[in-house]
């Protein structure tokens, strides 16, 4: 029987990207970047991708990779298909504009995965890198009120379950749960794959399926926000580092003797 | 939505008393009830409760809802959000917080999913509007570099708190409050998620979130060997050791050292960061130290923006030195 796995991914301005190159919007309620600089697929979202992946090789199943915005780079949302994925549905409407709001995000994603009808496995990465929230794909699971385990460093599917190695503070839980379920996905799960060629040019050639608001049978007007961004500013340093001169060798000993007199060490 | 009044902690335990953590809830709770009215209660979720429950009342706590049953004692997140239901039902707060655990993020997320109602995360400068009805913090975003101030209006209004934004109430034994304690009728048959086993590493000195002193280590220190030299500078400070997300991900270290976004926020008094060049995601675990002092070959680093104090210098010489300074230093008592 064919696994089926829906993933959740996210555009998001790349979180490597100098910091002189973000800057508040005119709106004061969002960070703008200049329109050359790409934006990437959030990093745990595409490490949740290779979760989903590693599945595949070893079982049949099918890959979705679901996502929710009002504008796409479609060469930078299309990476999960050119790493192996099946098919990639975008939920792309004006009224998903603000996915800073984590109950609107979780709404839309709901919609679509009922939409898509049966699955076994949801998998999300634990959280985004541009507001770090850690919301959406916890709040979806009680939305869907499926099973729900954060923070997997490993998934694997056998005999109708999910059974997942869960990151705690020192160590780990392997933990089973019901399908269907749903996973966040940390960076411990190891690094994506890249690309190869074969999946590129199949890439290519899929066209993502399009939903809107309406398809997905949602009035805009119940997307409020229940988090309202009032005013977004750039972080001010408030002091400043005192270097300690290393010239003759003797910095450590300055430093160490500064931290004890401040009663540090 | 029956309207709300007051505000309700959601407590911890660890090595059975009330997290330090908590007790800044507390701190911000009471602050918040000052301006809003109603009292402060605090849901205790978990089992052998009667101790910390007692001590709830004396940093803050009006009246404390315990649910403590032996199904509880692992705080299994299905069945621990079935309990806090439970609670947030009998309290009907306008504001509900929690501490910015795994657990507590869990929970907080969770719940507000529940409830179809906003969650603001990683709060610091909480602010309850008496005539809105409406609650606002300072969060940070995009890596810790722009600060947001961000408010919901929806009850209950659900809240996580950054470690080290209030200062814990000082403990007063005089002070009289409830314990108020809820029949819990679950059994662990009705949850979905079951642990099979638990793996912990073996704990070699402080934990990284107690230490007061905590010293980490990362990319530019080029291998596993180093973070010796670094046990053993920590060994003589009574201080953890911890490491940015590319010592972990190339391998040196085992994760649970990683401090960061994604690993643990440490608050100590004195972090020394040693080869760490400073990426959002390692500073958002690390800047609420009360000092940081950073060693790096890099004069352009961004741990430097963060650092009070910074040496610029391979470690290779400057970490020798320093370790053996300190080792000096101890030879003469403090006065």
């Amino acid at each position: 029987m064919t696994l089926n796995v829906i993933v959740t991914a996210k555009q998001v301005i790349d979180p490597d990207m100098p910091l002189s190159a973000m800057r508040v919007g005119e709106d004061a309620r969002r960070v703008v970047t200049p329109g050359t600089l790409a934006p990437v697929v959030n990093g745990f979202d595409e490490v949740a991708v290779e979760a989903a992946l590693r599945l595949k090789d070893s079982q049949d199943a099918k890959i979705t990779v679901l996502s929710v915005g009002s504008q796409f780079n479609l060469d930078v949302i299309r990476k999960p298909l050119a790493m192996g994925a099946d098919t990639l549905i975008l939920c792309q409407d004006t009224a998903f504009a603000d996915l800073t709001d984590s109950f609107i995000t979780s709404q839309v994603l709901a919609a679509a995965v009922r939409k898509i009808g049966d699955f076994d496995l949801l998998l999300c990465g634990r959280q985004a890198s541009d507001w770090d929230n850690a919301q959406v794909p916890l709040m979806l699971a009680e939305v869907l009120d499926v099973a729900c385990v954060p923070l997997a460093q490993k998934v694997d599917v056998e005999q109708g379950r999910v059974i997942v190695e869960r990151l705690a503070p020192d160590g780990y839980d392997l933990v089973e749960a019901d399908l269907p379920a749903l996973v966040t996905v940390s960076n411990e799960l190891g690094a994506p794959r890249y690309p190869n060629m074969r999946n590129l040019m199949a890439a290519k050639r899929k066209r993502p399926v399009t939903w809107s608001c309406a398809d997905l049978g949602l009035q805009a007007s119940e997307l409020t926000a229940r988090v309202e961004i009032l005013e977004l500013r750039a972080r001010e340093r408030s002091q400043e580092c005192e270097f300690i001169a290393d010239g003759d060798g003797s910095a450590a000993e300055k430093l160490a003797g500064m931290l004890r007199e401040a009663g540090l060490i | 939505m029956a309207a709300g009044r007051g505000v309700l902690v959601v407590g911890e335990v660890g090595n059975g008393a009330v997290t330090r953590a908590t007790c800044e809830l507390l701190a911000a709770g009471r602050t918040l009830c000052n301006c809003i009215g109603g009292e402060l209660a605090v849901a205790l979720i978990g089992h052998g409760l009667s101790a910390p429950a007692a001590q709830l009342i004396q940093v803050g706590g009006d009246r404390v809802y315990t649910v403590d049953d032996p199904i509880l004692e692992d705080l299994p997140a299905e069945l621990c959000l079935s309990a806090l239901d439970l609670v947030y039902r009998a309290a009907m707060p306008q504001v509900i917080l929690f501490a910015r655990s795994a657990w507590g993020r869990e929970l907080a997320a969770r719940l507000a999913g529940r409830l179809g109602v906003g969650l603001l995360q990683d709060c610091q400068e909480l602010q309850a509007d008496p005539e809105r009805g409406c609650l606002t913090a300072v969060r940070p975003a995009y890596g810790g570099n722009f600060l947001a101030r961000v408010r919901c209006d929806a009850l209950p209004q659900i809240a996580v708190v950054l470690p080290q934004a209030y200062e814990p109430l000082a403990p007063d034994p005089t002070r009289r409050g409830e314990v108020v304690a809820l029949p819990f009728a679950h059994d662990a048959s009705q949850s979905r998620v079951r642990v099979l086993t638990r793996v912990r590493h073996a704990h070699s000195g402080i934990g990284l979130t107690e230490a007061r002193v905590v010293i980490s280590g990362g990319r530019g220190l080029g291998g596993p060997e180093p973070f010796r030299d670094l046990e053993e500078l920590a060994g003589m400070l009574g201080a953890a050791v911890g490491a940015s997300r590319a010592a972990v991900d190339a391998g040196w270290v085992p994760g649970h050292l990683q401090v960061g976004l994604t690993g643990a926020t440490v608050t100590p008094d004195l972090y020394i960061a040693v080869g760490i060049s400073g990426a959002s995601q390692h500073l958002a675990g690390c800047s609420g130290a009360k000092v940081i002092v950073a060693i790096n070959r890099d004069p352009e680093a961004p741990i430097f923006r963060e650092a009070r104090y910074g040496v610029v210098g391979e470690w290779q010489a400057v970490l020798p030195a320093f370790t053996k300074a300190v080792r000096n230093l101890q030879k003469i008592p403090v006065r």
